[in-house]
């Protein structure tokens, strides 16, 4: 009894920044711990203050800014791509049941074949480029995006959709005020499984072939440059990123869906 | 708005009868033996600026009926005249308030009053200055900027009644509209309802379960028999208007009550 109401004040009471900052300070310490019990080499695992000043450094003499800076282009083309193409099909997918009975079967076979399998293909077709790159992260976006799109708009109420009828509202009027609006809390749901996976689909397409970008410095440092704090710096570097782009999709969502 | 000649509104069914595959999974194969008949047979006039009730057991098509007049629902025989001319469709001289509000719930009451007028086309300051209007005829000028979630059952209603007002229907068809509220909210929306359809002559068509209520708002009572729907009394009312809710003790209401629910009684059997 007494642990319940501690428990619900306790989760009521402390701000979600608070939170983050704690479960932040926690796995700081589990990591920093870790490292001075096993006694580990720097190379094998550095310490959370040695990653922090070579993430600081590196960040400061440019060698993650440009990289970084291409990723980012990617995730935001791919993202963009993937998902509104995704929107789209998933209207689609949900009003024309012949067209879902088609395709359904190459889109669960697309999601099925392993990323890390497709993309140093698509980095030979492609080349080095950007393109490559874009190309995955839209892929790995589609899937969730185009199912979440075609859920939602697949539980639009049909007492609404009367309701447009008897207005005589046109197919696209229907569509825009009433469709998307309705689904929107759903497609939300796809895009914020989407953002992070469009990192995802970044960083394995510069693994497997790069001119630039984050998944290229992961492989200089840990190769040629034997840099293992850069390359946790670099880890940082995208787990950041991904959480940003949440954020930003989280914000969106917000200010889209706001209080119903 | 156009043309008072006073025959706008005319409304007029002849012989409609409804039916709809019954059973799941209708949509394959033997559908044909198996036919639920809503309607069957209904004829009925309402003159222009008329208000008519209409009342009979659960499931004897009253909504469906609405649906054939408002154009959502094609008839499998018989024809729905409006000022003589065929239904074919959704006519926005017809306005048709449902027994939920099915208000948008990412829209505040403002923006839901809008609506229609967004859809038809009309312009920013038009819209404007008619949803001013039609939220001081409903009493919802405190709520515009609140969203559905945050109203009221009986706000809810009101919103939908006013959004149904919008477009200034000569005709308006009203599917229990108050029922999910209680006596005192209803009561008042009745009251309010004829307010708003007396300085606009519209032809109404309203169905409800409640006699009391029918007696109150209405010319005509209409008594649909159960499943199928066909109209099996048609009673008028002999109360003068305005009416006011102390009309509801005088003689000739409990007098047409009686008969109402004579026939009621029979149509349900
Ligand atoms: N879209 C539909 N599909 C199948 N049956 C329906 C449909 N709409 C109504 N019905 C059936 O038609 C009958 C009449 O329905 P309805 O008009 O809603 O009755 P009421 O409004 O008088 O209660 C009911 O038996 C109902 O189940
Ligand atoms: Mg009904």
């Amino acid at each position: 009894m007494t642990v319940m109401t501690a428990s619900r004040r306790w989760s009521t009471h402390v701000p979600g920044a608070a939170a983050a900052a704690i479960a932040l300070a926690v796995f700081v310490a589990g990591w920093k711990a870790l490292v001075v019990l096993t006694g580990y080499p720097p190379f094998i695992l550095p310490s959370p203050e040695l990653v922090l000043e070579r993430f600081v450094s590196a960040w400061g003499d440019g060698t993650i800014g440009p990289h970084a800076l291409r990723t980012l282009y990617e995730v935001a083309l791919g993202f963009g791509l993937g998902a509104g193409l995704a929107v789209v099909v998933g209207y689609v997918l949900a009003r024309l049941p012949l067209a879902e009975r088609l395709l359904s079967p190459y889109l669960v076979a697309a999601q099925a074949t392993p990323i890390l399998a497709l993309a140093p293909l698509l980095v030979m077709w492609f080349g080095p480029g950007m393109t490559a790159k874009i190309v995955i992260s839209a892929l790995i976006v589609f899937f969730p995006v185009a199912i979440a799109t075609m859920v939602g708009v697949r539980a639009v109420d049909a007492r609404l959709l009367e309701l447009a009828r008897s207005l005589r509202a046109t197919r696209w009027q229907v569509v825009t005020t009433l469709e998307i609006p309705a689904a929107l809390p759903a497609i939300f749901g796809g895009l914020r499984v989407g953002v992070t996976l469009a990192v995802v689909g970044a960083i394995v397409g510069e693994w497997a072939g790069a001119d630039r970008g984050l998944g290229l410095l992961i492989n200089l440092a840990r190769g040629s440059l034997f840099d293992i704090p850069l390359l946790f710096a670099t880890l940082l570097t995208i787990a950041l990123l991904g959480i940003a782009l949440y954020a930003i999709v989280v914000l969106i969502e917000r200010t889209l869906v706001g209080a119903r | 708005m156009s043309g008072q000649m006073g025959a706008i509104g005319r409304i007029e069914l002849r012989d409609i009868a409804v039916s709809f595959a019954s059973g799941a999974g209708s949509s394959s194969g033997a559908s044909d033996g198996a036919r639920l008949i809503a309607l069957d047979g209904v004829d009925l006039a309402i003159e222009p600026g008329q208000v008519v009730a209409l009342i009979g057991p659960n499931g004897s098509g009253k909504s469906t009926l609405l649906r054939v007049v408002a154009g959502l629902l094609r008839p499998d025989r018989g024809t729905a005249l409006l000022d003589g001319n065929p239904v074919d469709g959704p006519d926005p001289r017809v306005g048709l308030v449902f027994q939920e509000p099915r208000l948008l719930a990412w829209r505040t009451t403002a923006s839901n009053i809008a609506y229609p007028l967004e859809l038809a086309g009309v312009d920013r300051a038009t819209r404007r200055a008619r949803v001013a209007e039609l939220l001081t005829i409903v009493g919802l000028e405190a709520a515009a900027v609140q969203v559905p979630s945050q109203l009221s059952g009986g706000m809810r209603q009101r919103a939908a009644l006013a959004r149904t007002l919008a477009l200034r229907p000569e005709v308006l068809l009203l599917d229990e509209p108050f029922s999910a509220l209680d006596e005192l909210t209803r009561e008042r929306l009745n009251l309010e309802l004829l307010a708003i359809t007396a300085h606009t002559p519209t032809t109404i068509l309203l169905v409800t379960h409640s006699v009391q209520e029918a007696i109150f708002l209405a010319d005509r009572v209409v008594v649909l028999s159960a499943r199928p729907g066909r109209v099996v009394a048609d009673i008028a009312v002999d109360l003068p208007r305005p009416r006011s809710l102390g009309d509801l003790d005088a003689a000739v209401v409990s007098a047409t009550a009686r008969t109402v629910r004579a026939h009621l009684g029979e149509a349900a059997a």
